[in-house]
């Protein structure tokens, strides 16, 4: 009876944790998604040698905030250029002829691993020689590290939250069971049982509800996430441009071992903590 | 085997509930401690338990000062002593052998030991017939039968009685007594207590008188009810 209450309180814990989690993995990636094509240029003096550039690009790519960089000509610059700008109007740009008005546009596109690392690579390659400008996308590097951030202290407190309110409920719960065997545990303890003996039927039965509480809706999520991404998909069409969520096995591959590792945790430590109130015989 | 010095214990301030108390109960002693309801008797257990510590004064039991006993090391004391009670306190969803088995699984005996040693405690409180019974089949007295063979299952070289007959008729509490009785015979020392006046007289043993938390007489009774030798 008791621990039927105990299992459903930790799988509605572990499943609102379950939800939650999933909801911040998707964010969190599409945000990384979003970082990652954020790039910051590198733009060199009009006087700088091709072995220069070359020297500049292995300083690059020897910094550890560098996820990946290319190097674009001038050539690649106003061929790019041109296509957006004369896009329709062709002849126009066939007008230059084979003058390049981006002759010293030679540049290094730098993708990052952590935009809020930007500030740092961007002093850094500022002060190397050679270099005359370093372009940035400040406003949505600090967007995005921001949003980032928020992610990170929401999903702490609720996760927080959730946690506090399960090991409560859970420790309620066994606070009723032992008031039941109380008397069965006091009878223990002056026949001479040692507190393990006293605590281990407990502990054991905590951990059993904390792995049934979380197999439970781990199992529940697991069927309903599949599914409500196709549903998504499927009836908000305009979203699937924007917005690319995980694929079922890469949240639960960590969302499986979280969940276990919370809900036997939180069996243990709410049988563990509760039954030594009860020991002082 | 038992000994208090000097022994006081106050729950709160006013009366203390046993005020100085000394007393020496040799092994193999069958000893009744009487009193009024209150008088400090069930506290003088709970001590002797390490139920309850000693607000002053020191306790040794088998030579053991139970006062600086370390909590991990209570449970290895209290496999010397057992204890029954007034109000029998069996597992009620359990029958008569598991009760019985169930002393031995919490000190960790093993299977062997709780086959062998279960069936002959049974035997011996006169209960072998019963053992599938459950303790709402039971008498009173059966009832008091399978407590005490709980408390000596695992061999303890002390039995302390708080009330064993109080909720007893006149023949149970005897048989109770008799019991008691014979398994201090075969060695064990009892400690009871009773305020069934009538029994403590008929049995002929030493008797320690608790009043307000202080021991007023120590004497051994002479079976007809006379003081034999003041202590």
């Amino acid at each position: 009876m008791f621990s039927l209450a105990s299992i459903a309180t930790m799988a509605a814990c572990i499943f609102l944790f379950g939800l939650f989690f999933a909801i911040v993995t998707n964010f969190q990636s599409m945000v990384k998604e979003a970082e990652e094509g954020v790039a910051v240029t590198v733009l060199f003096d009009d006087d700088i040698t091709p072995q220069q550039i070359a020297e500049i690009g292995d300083r690059i790519k020897e910094r550890p905030e560098v996820s990946a960089y290319n190097f674009k000509s001038a050539d690649d610059a106003w061929e790019e250029f041109s296509q957006i700008y004369f896009e329709g109007n062709e002849e126009l740009a066939e007008g230059f002829g084979d003058d390049n008005p981006l002759q010293k546009s030679e540049s290094y596109e730098i993708y990052l691993n952590d935009v809020s690392m930007q500030d740092t690579l961007v002093k850094y390659l500022e002060n190397l020689d050679g270099v005359r400008e370093v372009r940035r996308s400040e406003i949505v590097a600090n967007t995005l590290s921001d949003f980032n951030r928020l992610i990170g202290y929401v999903s702490a407190g609720i996760i927080l939250i959730l946690l506090c309110v399960a090991v409560f409920l859970i420790s309620n719960t066994v606070t009723v069971g032992i008031a039941v065997r109380k008397e069965e545990i006091g009878i223990m303890k002056l026949i001479g049982a040692t507190d393990f003996f006293v605590r281990a039927p407990f502990v054991v039965e905590g951990i059993l509800i904390g792995l049934i509480g979380s197999a439970l809706p781990l199992a529940l999520l697991y069927g309903m996430y599949s599914r409500l991404i196709v549903y998504i998909m499927e009836k908000f069409n305009f979203l699937s441009s924007l917005m690319n969520f995980l694929p079922v096995s890469t949240v639960f591959r960590t969302l499986i071992p979280i969940a276990l590792v919370l809900g036997v945790g939180i069996g243990f430590l709410g049988s563990f903590t509760t039954t030594r109130k009860h020991l002082k015989v | 085997m038992i000994q208090l010095e000097h022994v006081s214990k106050s729950f709160s301030e006013g009366i203390p509930a046993l005020n100085d108390v000394s007393l020496h109960i040799s092994e193999g002693e069958f000893v009744f401690v009487v009193g009024d309801s209150g008088s400090g008797k069930s506290t003088l257990i709970k001590l002797l338990l390490k139920e309850l510590e000693p607000t002053s004064g020191s306790i040794t039991i088998n030579d053991i000062d139970i006062r600086k006993l370390p909590h991990r090391k209570i449970p290895y004391f209290r496999r010397n002593i057992g204890c029954v009670f007034q109000d029998f306190r069996l597992l009620k969803d359990r029958n008569v052998y598991d009760n019985v088995a169930f002393a031995q699984r919490a000190v960790g005996a093993s299977n062997r030991s709780i086959r062998q040693k279960v069936p002959v405690m049974l035997s011996m409180v006169g209960l072998a017939a019963k053992y599938r019974s459950f303790p709402k089949q039971l008498s009173g007295g059966e009832q008091q039968r399978v407590a005490i063979a709980r408390a000596l299952v695992n061999n303890p070289r002390i039995l302390l009685a708080d009330e064993p007959t109080g909720n007893l008729d006149n023949n149970n509490a005897w048989e109770i007594m008799n019991l008691l009785e014979m398994i201090n015979s075969r060695g064990t020392t009892v400690v009871v207590v009773t305020h069934n006046m009538e029994i403590v007289r008929a049995m002929g043993k030493r008797v320690i008188t608790i009043q307000k938390g202080n021991v007023v007489s120590d004497s051994l009774v002479d079976g007809m009810g006379g003081d034999d030798d003041e202590n």
